[in-house]
């Protein structure tokens, strides 16, 4: 699995670093964590609002910070 | 609709604690409190509201909305989603990039990035609470046209796609969404988080706008003010656009400081376009699309806006003036 956080280094997006760091310890899964800063990059993925949430090149959240629980929920889907 | 708080605050202001309602001091006393707590009950309730509503509305689905929509109809739709749709400066870019991918023209783009930060729910809340529910929707009203007009003129002027700074590819076929469905009770706790979290963030600049208004209220003669920032002559609606442009942001503030000024004889169309210009112009944002966009389009966008206002501010001025 391959987590991508979409964000150019807003507070929100940060924020959704942390959380889905803790959701993935969380789930007990491994996978790497990577984050996406490049305007041009993020734009690939369609999205219109950041902070996003993209697990295996499918975007599941944009534009808010979910909450842990809810991430372990995408994960372990 | 708030009678019942006046009662209260009336009699303990004047009641126990023994003020004087014709003294500066119960006067400044008795608005500070009654304002403050009304303003708060009404920020936590239209914040939250508006923040539910916005869950089934994200900007991919606006987008879906206006992708294909002929020019004017673009424009007042984009316009009419910027009121419920989150605004920060930092979504500037990926918002206004995700329309451009979508084939949405550049006008109809530049309509709803007039419209959203105007539209905002605290400037509405506080005018509302403020104001009155007329004057926030009059604000509301002239707001929309403003991104309308505002937007179409941009979209007009020719060759406007050169001044984009960075290559567009155009997202081929639908955006497939694969985003998770929030269940309602989770909406509502979100809302409320959400609701909570800019609440704490724009409290302490009410209670200053408000404490600083109360003060006006209180002590200053209406002379001075009406002779200072009101009357009607034609220097006072552009003065009161470039005053508007370093509050970007502290519509909480500064809202209540020109409740009292209008109060005092500050004209509306005056006070209307100092709080437009408090929450459509802002040196942020501009600074943050220099990323992605060429100074003259900048610039012909504050320009197109800040004329849009002050004919808001004229034409009202015009229409209520003169005391």
């Amino acid at each position: 699995m391959k987590i991508d956080i979409l964000g150019t280094g807003c507070a929100k997006c940060k924020a959704l670093f942390e959380v889905a760091k803790e959701a993935l310890a969380k789930s007990g899964k491994f996978a790497q964590i990577n984050k996406v800063e490049d305007i041009v990059e993020i734009m690939s993925y369609g999205v219109t609002s950041t902070p996003a949430l993209v697990i295996d090149g499918e975007v599941k959240v944009s534009g808010r910070v979910p909450s842990v629980d809810e991430v372990v929920e995408i994960i372990s889907a | 609709m708030f009678d019942w708080w006046e009662k209260i605050v009336d009699g303990l202001v004047f009641g126990s604690w023994g003020l004087d309602p014709k003294s500066a001091l119960g006067g400044a006393i008795h608005f500070f409190i009654y304002d403050t707590i009304k303003i708060f009950i009404l920020l936590l309730g239209i914040i939250f509201l508006v923040s539910f509503l916005r869950s089934y509305f994200n900007t991919e689905k606006v987008r879906r909305y206006l992708q294909g929509k002929s020019e004017f109809t673009g424009n007042i739709l984009a316009a009419l989603f910027g009121i419920i749709t989150p605004f920060c400066s930092c979504s500037a870019i990926p918002l206004f990039l995700g329309f451009m991918q979508a084939r949405i023209p550049i006008g109809i783009t530049f309509s709803f990035l007039i419209s959203a930060p105007l539209n905002n729910e605290i400037a509405i809340a506080m005018l509302f609470g403020l104001f009155g529910w007329k004057i926030a929707a009059i604000y509301i009203g002239f707001g929309l046209l403003v991104a309308i007009l505002g937007g179409y003129s941009i979209g007009k002027i020719k060759g406007v796609e050169k001044y984009l700074l960075i290559p567009i590819v155009p997202l081929e076929g639908e955006f497939k969404d694969m985003m998770t469905r929030q269940p309602f009770k989770q909406k509502i706790k979100e809302a409320w988080a959400y609701t909570v979290d800019v609440f704490k963030k724009i409290y302490l600049y009410v209670m200053i706008g408000v404490g600083v208004g109360a003060l006006i209220h209180g002590y200053i003669p209406t002379e001075l003010v009406s002779k200072y920032a009101g009357g009607d002559a034609w220097y006072a609606v552009p003065i009161a656009v470039l005053m508007g442009v370093p509050m970007y942001s502290n519509a909480a503030g500064v809202i209540p400081l020109v409740e009292v000024l209008s109060e005092k004889g500050m004209l509306l169309g005056s006070a209307l376009s100092f709080m437009m210009a408090v929450t459509a112009l802002s040196l942020p944002e501009a600074m943050i699309l220099k990323k992605i966009l060429h100074m003259r389009l900048i610039a012909a966008f504050f320009g197109i806006v800040a004329f849009g206002i002050l004919l808001v501010g004229y034409i009202f001025n015009f229409i209520f003036g003169g005391n």
